[in-house]
């Protein structure tokens, strides 16, 4: 779909996932035993064949680049376009931008190089499995200046909290842009709109001294813009605190959930070539996700295990989530707990979080 | 072209009759190994992890999965500017077209090709055996003894040995005769198929090779024996590591099994020397509440509800639930229904398996592995014969 040109926008995602960001991103978070969360939003663009996806980031994106190397694993290395990644290095005096809208301002070129006539502009921290494809469609049947996508959420959890809830007519226009906790149309931070009217919406902001576009050009003066709203109905899951990382990590071990996510929708990470999982006589696993390269010879229940984690005789691991190279000595215990890349547990240890509030182990650590 | 100190050519064309239904459609390398390999990524890993950056891959037989699974060699670090892997298939010729007659003549219709990188050496590589192999080691060895020729061995129970080609050598390993599966054989040396020549030498006796109307063109029966006559200095490499020839189904099996005890012969996990493959990109693999999983590897998009035991399941395996999976192997997105026992066999690619199906279970012959696929699921209950 050359029409179509992808923004992800990660300025405004703050790292509330404690030990999980202290050294990157939201977006680089690890999910799912072998994704990130980029993973997702990029996978679904590399369905709907965008012409270019520009990555705005400001804060922490070392261990983003690193995964995202020049793109080839989502198929966007290409001779023209592809993925862009566009760090807010600009040092322009008389550069007056704000916010969010800086990063607009200072890449216009990305905008303007580009042969795509709309914009699909995305988060990271709305994992999802949307069809870019159809949201275009119903974008030019409605004929609006915008349209916003959102998911309307029967039992709505604390991470819902800081989202934006639309309030949507029969029709399917948007009535009003609010901040209301009980609503249950929680917006995706997802839009797509023409590209020219984006752009003339970054000037007019900057011009008019503003900082954050959504705000400013979107909820602001919605009464000067068409907005139309696409209900999403597929798999939908918000991260952005340890509780909500946890809760939906635990929640793809209901084969439901696995099969909305992953059924039909092949999601794409940098590849890495570890060897198929390897059980030893001993082991002794149940409704768990294991990714690759993994040697577990000891007991894991209703865990998350990524790739290359030696789990050993003896071991327990329980409503975990053990993220990549981790090594559990042998007889070490751990429930409810979320250890980071590479940490190593020594014998005997024994950990137990909250199931509420489960333990979170800093990346290399040595316990 | 930059010159190159060695170059690989990796014979890729066999069909490999032995392994019967598994190489129906697809060439003997690019056969399923390991849960998530294919035969040939064991030469072409050894390959990268060895230091060599270019290969030619000699295609003959189905080269289509082969050729695409190579696709540019990136997945082998082999997408490289200068050098990088080559599929070289048959081709027409001024003087003809002709197949390719055998493994010397292979290498001689494509002079050309190794002639543009102007290499000191080359390596003689085939594309069916499983093991992990430092070729550069090799290399120093052959350039130690000033050989014309080294040939890799490894030293074979003497009872087996009739089934290899068998070197007999001097003390200091120095090749006086080679024998292609001796009846008597006078030592337990068996050629691993993997040469290194002197691009010169080699250059030369191809040519004299080609001339020779009844010759095989084959390295262990023309090439290698001639160069022996003619007095080169030809040495044996001994190979102390894992090596399998997994040209039958037997072989193959045994070798998937092998993968499967806690202490491995074959170390996949070693983070030095990485096996690389084609990843098919599937999400992490499910293990059901009530599943039972032991002694076994298993890739990723697997979801297991049932029971495994001592069994190898490449991506994209489901099992159903009450299913019981002793010693086989699965091949990738295989669907086993409910209840299901499969002992001792091998399930090739997309084969549906209906419930309360049993496979290998009343078997008269146990030294027998069943390969089982979708032509053969109609038998219920009974043990479905070899295809």
């Amino acid at each position: 779909m050359k029409q179509l040109l992808g923004v992800i926008n990660l300025d405004h995602e703050l790292d509330h996932l404690n030990e999980l960001t202290y050294f990157r991103c939201g977006a680089a978070v690890p999910f799912a035993s072998r994704y990130r969360l980029i993973d997702f939003v990029l996978s679904n663009m590399m369905r709907a064949e965008l012409e270019s996806v520009g990555l705005f980031v400001r804060r922490k994106y070392r261990s983003l680049m690193d995964h995202l190397g020049d793109g080839k694993s989502w198929d966007m290395n290409r001779k023209h376009g592809g993925l862009f990644i566009l760090p807010p290095d600009w040092n322009d005096p008389t550069d007056t931008s704000l916010g969010d809208l800086q990063h607009f301002h200072n890449n216009l070129d990305f905008f303007k190089r580009a042969s795509a006539k709309y914009i699909v502009h995305s988060g990271s921290q709305h994992i999802n499995t949307i069809d870019f494809q159809e949201l275009y469609s119903y974008h030019l049947e409605k004929g609006a200046d915008v349209t916003l996508v959102y998911k309307k959420i029967d039992h709505l959890e604390p991470e819902h909290d800081p989202c934006l809830r639309l309030e949507v007519d029969e029709d399917g226009n948007v009535l009003n842009i609010h901040h209301e906790k009980n609503h249950p149309n929680i917006y995706m931070e997802m839009l797509i709109m023409e590209k020219e009217l984006f752009l003339e919406q970054v000037e007019y902001c900057i011009a008019h001294g503003e900082s954050y576009f959504f705000r400013d050009a979107i909820q602001k003066r919605r009464d000067k813009l068409k907005i139309a709203a696409y209900e999403y109905t597929g798999y939908h899951a918000v991260i952005n605190s340890v509780a909500s990382y946890y809760k939906n990590s635990m929640k793809l071990l209901n084969h439901d959930e696995y099969t909305d996510l992953f059924h039909d929708n092949q999601v794409q990470t940098k590849i890495k070539y570890e060897a198929p999982t390897r059980y030893l006589e001993s082991a002794n696993v149940s409704n768990s996700l294991v990714a690759n390269g993994c040697i577990i010879a000891g007991t894991v229940e209703n865990s998350v295990i990524f790739r290359g984690v030696q789990i050993r005789k003896g071991a327990r691991v329980v409503n975990s989530v053990v993220m990549q190279k981790c090594v559990i000595e042998e007889d070490a215990v751990i429930e409810n707990v979320i250890l980071d890349k590479d940490v190593q547990l020594s014998r005997e240890r024994i950990l137990v979080g909250d199931s509420k509030r489960p333990f979170v182990i800093a990346k290399s650590s040595k316990m | 072209m930059k010159k190159k100190e060695m170059v690989a050519m990796l014979l890729a064309g066999g069909q490999g009759k032995r392994l019967k239904g598994l190489t129906k459609s697809i060439a003997k390398p690019a056969v399923y190994f390991g849960g998530t390999y294919r035969i040939i990524d064991f030469p072409l890993s050894n390959c990268t992890n060895s230091g060599i950056d270019t290969v030619g891959v000699l295609t003959q037989y189905e080269p289509l999965v082969l050729s695409s699974y190579i696709g540019i060699g990136s997945d082998w670090d082999l997408n490289r500017k200068n050098g990088g892997v080559f599929v070289l298939p048959p081709h027409e010729r001024e003087d003809g077209s002709n197949w390719y007659r055998g493994t010397a003549d292979a290498i001689y219709r494509n002079l050309k090709f190794v002639d543009q990188f102007d290499p000191e050496h080359v390596l003689i590589l085939s594309g069916d055996h499983i093991y992990k192999m430092n070729y550069n080691a090799m290399l120093q060895y052959h350039l130690e003894r000033k050989a014309d020729c080294t040939i890799s061995v490894i030293d074979v129970p003497l009872e087996e040995a009739s089934r290899f080609g068998i070197l007999n050598t001097e003390e200091d390993l120095k090749i006086y005769e080679f024998e292609e599966k001796p009846s008597k054989p006078k030592s337990t040396l068996a050629s691993m198929g993997v040469y290194i020549f002197k691009w010169d030498v080699l250059r030369r006796a191809l040519l004299d090779d080609g001339e020779e109307s009844h010759s095989s063109h084959d390295f262990g029966k023309d090439i290698i024996p001639s160069l022996l006559s003619k007095g080169k200095a030809m040495y044996a490499y001994p190979f102390e590591g894992y090596w399998r020839d997994v040209g039958t189904v037997a072989s193959l099996w045994e070798a998937n099994m092998d993968l499967l005890s806690d202490n491995p012969p074959l170390n996949l996990n070693d983070p030095s020397w990485r096996i690389f493959t084609r990843n098919p990109n599937q999400p992490a693999q499910y293990v059901a509440p009530g599943a039972k999983v032991s002694g076994s590897l298993i890739n990723e998009g697997c979801i297991v509800r049932g029971e495994v035991k001592h069994s190898v399941l490449f991506y994209g395996v489901e099992i159903g639930e009450g299913s019981v999976i002793t010693d086989s192997v699965i091949m990738p997105k295989v669907k086993i229904g409910k209840n299901v026992r499969i002992h001792k066999a091998i399930i090739s690619e997309n084969t549906v398996i209906e419930d309360y199906m049993e496979i290998g279970t009343d078997r008269e012959n146990e030294d027998e592995i069943l390969l089982i696929d979708n032509r053969s699921k109609k038998r219920k209950s009974v043990p479905a014969k070899t295809i």
